[in-house]
């Protein structure tokens, strides 16, 4: 990869003066998006994979509400909702004139079909946890519906935004997984299973049209074949570029720009709280306290990422800033590994098939413990054998991992989940904040859970991914940031 | 000949049912639940409970495996898991990219291999044949996907004639075309080193021969007797070894596929695996058993067509 990339810098340079010829005056209509993963099915109501979500969410698909590109929630189907005192009853009035792309109208009897097809007892939903507080849903008139809660859910506006809620047609809908048919901006073309996934312009979108007239998704996860897509023009846009050693190549050409973003992924050193002796906090401590941060951010992710110190992203408004708690100190470590007891650890580390994070993470921070005293035993997974061994199987001392869906912090809450952190303060204030609405207590209530965990040691807190992408320097309006797996196309256009 | 061709379709069928066994067995004790695989972390348990009966994972093992091979007598691969899709239909997709691919590559090597292996030969140990073994010996160490990146960074980066890769389907023939001849040449170098050494070896093997001299002594040219005597006998091995390679470069093209982005077979078991979606592995990998045993099958006929005493050892 190094000769290569050295060399390419030099082919690079001749590529420039080749393309400094003047542009075709006409601006284009069409984009190249380069993406590592390809989506399995179509469906984002029937699949957990973010791929699904990268290609169709708001370009194909749109929910109640959305996600905006700061990551706020905004109306998107439903141009405004009216909630009860108690917070048990929300009435959406949706916008009217909408139809899906098979020209079908959308109406409250869409979104009644759409909800309950979540909650229903066969359902596939991969997020349906999400929206269990939902208990009826009723249609008023045509434009309007209203959702009785069973009990105040503070989240429900939020997690109605992601994809796995979007809006489906009852005609439609059992072929999304091959055939997906949204009321978006764009409408799908067709798919070449294992290449690509193509887009067009809805003409007869009812909010502000797209400015493309046509997308294509092009799914590349070699690092070397994507750098080389992007530089041959074959792609023009990588929003999570999966080569970032080649990053500086990229910022010192004009052709192209690197955005750095935020994303939801708080990467983690997973701690199986259940285990003898990690379930001495002052073993947890110990084994925080010999993590180097920016070491791993360094060696692992080439710079890219930033600490934390807690189960949060740094983007929310509610974040505190924890690393103090778990700052890098190995003599700390040391000490308290010895009050602990603990001396002469051998823990097993396992580690998913992540090239940076995980496996460059995992040998970065298998050396860190090593200096205080505790080996580990890696063993490299893939990703089903992780989440048989680990997720499901919760047999495992150490793991790294990114959780990226956004606002999550409650999976630490779960019973049976792979941390096996059962915090009965925790569930405490989960259980409140789930039923909270008032901004000002659900704000409390998180910075107490963020506090509780960090205090706790419940897992080691390393670092929130970064969104790393390379654009064609002329090609506007993709997302810095990433509060969601989407690529929003609907605002892009060519500077002329 | 009647008796020896059913006992050779007999062992086919044998081959045949004890590599459906094997094949599924062992992707039943791969580690990994596809369906908590396709719903990931965040799904309940219950959810994760109704894909794996919606697959039919939750059916008894041998009644999946006897459902899965009437479906392959049928001609039914099953659909797959992740794409929702007839897996015949993506198998046919992949066939259109990856024998294309497979026959360009081969037709190259070849092209190459086969004047550069006759000149080594007929001009063994001059200066012309030493620099044509050294140059093969290198072709051969040289790693192919290496070599791709280095056509991508001239060919693709630098000039670009082609493109870096992907593959627009077979709507465009020229493109379609256009997008193979970066891969094919990446495949076909280090195969037309190989064949050129086989090429000349075999070449001066003949032109050592007893019937060669003859040709000489009866007055027949060098140029004469190269290509009428000396070449033809010389193809027999260079033969087999093309054959060897067709079936390599059908398979072996996965990490070409992936330096290309190129929707091919290899990379759809490939994924297949990562994906846990194990019924387009199993389905697949069948086929390519079937496809193996076949071609012996045929290759066997064809030689007791031409050898009769494999057929009296037989009966």
């Amino acid at each position: 990869m190094k000769t290569f990339l050295a060399a390419a810098a030099i082919v690079g340079a001749f590529a420039a003066q080749l393309s400094a010829v003047p542009a075709l005056a006409q601006v284009r209509t069409d984009v190249n998006i380069g993406l590592p993963l390809e989506p399995p099915s179509l469906d984002p109501t029937a699949e957990a994979a973010a791929a699904v979500d990268d290609v169709l969410y708001a370009n194909v698909f749109e929910g109640l509400t959305r996600f905006a590109a700061d990551g706020t929630i905004v109306p998107s189907l439903a141009k405004s909702w009216d909630i009860s005192p108690d917070g048990l009853t929300y009435t959406f009035h949706l916008h009217a004139g909408i139809t899906f792309h098979d020209g079908s109208s959308f109406d409250a009897d869409d979104v009644k079909f759409s909800l309950d097809r979540i909650n229903a007892a066969d359902s596939l939903n991969a997020q349906k946890a999400l929206y269990a507080s939902i208990k009826a849903v009723t249609v008023v008139d045509p434009l309007t519906v209203k959702v009785d809660l069973s009990r105040p859910d503070g989240n429900l506006l939020y997690n109605l935004a992601w994809g796995d809620a979007v809006m489906v047609a009852p005609e439609s809908a059992a072929n999304n997984k091959v055939n997906p048919i949204g009321t978006g901006p764009f409408f799908f073309r067709d798919r070449i299973e294992g290449s690509t996934i193509s887009l067009e312009k809805n003409q007869a979108y009812w909010g502000a049209p797209a400015r493309l007239d046509s997308v294509i998704f092009k799914f590349i996860g070699d690092p070397t074949a994507a750098f080389a897509a992007i530089q041959a023009g074959d792609v023009d846009a990588f929003p999570y570029f999966p080569a970032t050693e080649a990053i500086k190549q990229f910022e010192n050409d004009p052709r192209f720009r690197v955005v750095v973003g935020s994303t939801e992924g708080e990467t983690i050193l997973a701690i199986n709280n259940a285990k003898p002796p990690l379930d001495n906090v002052k073993v947890r401590e110990a084994i925080a306290h010999a993590i180097n941060r920016q070491d791993i951010i360094d060696g692992a992710m080439n710079g890219f990422g930033v600490p934390i110190g807690t189960f949060l992203s740094p983007a929310n408004p509610a974040y505190v800033d924890l690393t103090a708690l778990s700052a890098f100190d190995p003599a700390r470590s040391k000490a308290l590994l010895a009050e602990a007891g603990a001396t002469d650890l051998t823990l097993s580390l396992k580690l998913p098939p992540v090239d940076g994070y995980a496996r460059k993470g995992g040998e970065i921070i298998a050396q860190q413990l090593a200096a205080v005293g505790i080996k580990t035993q890696i063993t490299n997974l893939e990703w089903a054998q992780w989440i048989s061994e680990v997720f499901t199987g919760r047999d495992y001392d150490l793991t790294i991992i990114s959780h990226v869906e956004p606002n999550d912090i409650g999976i630490f809450a779960r019973d049976g989940y792979y941390f096996n952190y059962a915090n009965a303060e925790f569930k405490r204030i989960i259980s409140e904040l789930d039923v909270t609405a008032d901004p000002k207590r659900r704000t409390e209530l998180l910075q107490a859970a963020q506090r509780n965990l960090a205090e706790n040691y419940a897992a080691g807190f390393l670092f929130e991914l970064a969104k790393v992408g390379v654009e064609n320097a002329k090609l506007q309006g993709l997302w810095q940031n990433q509060p969601t797996p989407a690529t929003d196309v609907t605002a892009v256009y060519w500077e002329p | 000949m009647i008796s020896y061709t059913v006992g050779r379709l007999m062992s086919l069928a044998i081959s045949l049912l004890l590599a459906s066994l094997a094949i599924f067995l062992l992707l039943e004790v791969l580690p990994g639940d596809p369906a908590q695989f396709m719903l990931g972390l965040n799904a309940t348990p219950e959810a994760v409970a109704k894909l794996r009966s919606a697959l039919g994972l939750d059916a008894p093992l041998w009644t999946r495996y006897f459902d899965w091979l009437l479906g392959l007598l049928q001609g039914d691969l099953g659909t797959s898991y992740t794409y929702k899709v007839p897996i015949s239909g993506l198998v046919i997709d992949r066939i259109g990219v990856s024998i294309p691919l497979a026959v360009f590559a081969l037709l190259l090597s070849m092209l190459i291999a086969f004047p550069v292996g006759i000149i080594a030969a007929t001009r063994r140990n001059s200066p012309t044949d030493v620099g044509i073994m050294a140059a093969t010996q290198i072709g051969v160490a040289l790693p192919n996907f290496w070599f791709a990146m280095l056509l991508v960074l001239v060919f693709a980066i630098g000039l670009r004639w082609f493109s870096a890769g992907g593959f627009p389907g077979w709507q465009d023939p020229v493109q379609a075309l256009r997008s193979l001849v970066l891969p094919a040449v990446a495949l076909a170098l280090p195969q037309a080193s190989i064949l050129a050494r086989v090429m000349r070896s075999a070449l001066l093997d003949t032109l050592g021969e007893d019937y060669v001299r003859t040709a000489r002594a009866k007055g027949l040219s060098r140029r004469q007797t190269l290509w009428r005597h000396a070449l033809q006998n010389a193809l027999i091995p260079v033969l087999t070894i093309v054959g060897l390679q067709f079936s390599f470069l059908l398979a072996g093209a996965i990490i070409i596929e992936n330096v290309f982005y190129l929707p091919g077979l290899g990379r759809l078991v490939f994924q297949g695996i990562t994906g846990r979606d194990l019924m387009v592995v199993k389905s697949v990998v069948m086929l390519l058993v079937f496809a193996v045993v076949v071609v012996t099958f045929l290759v066997d006929i064809a030689y007791a067509m031409v050898d009769p005493r494999l057929r009296r050892v037989a009966s």
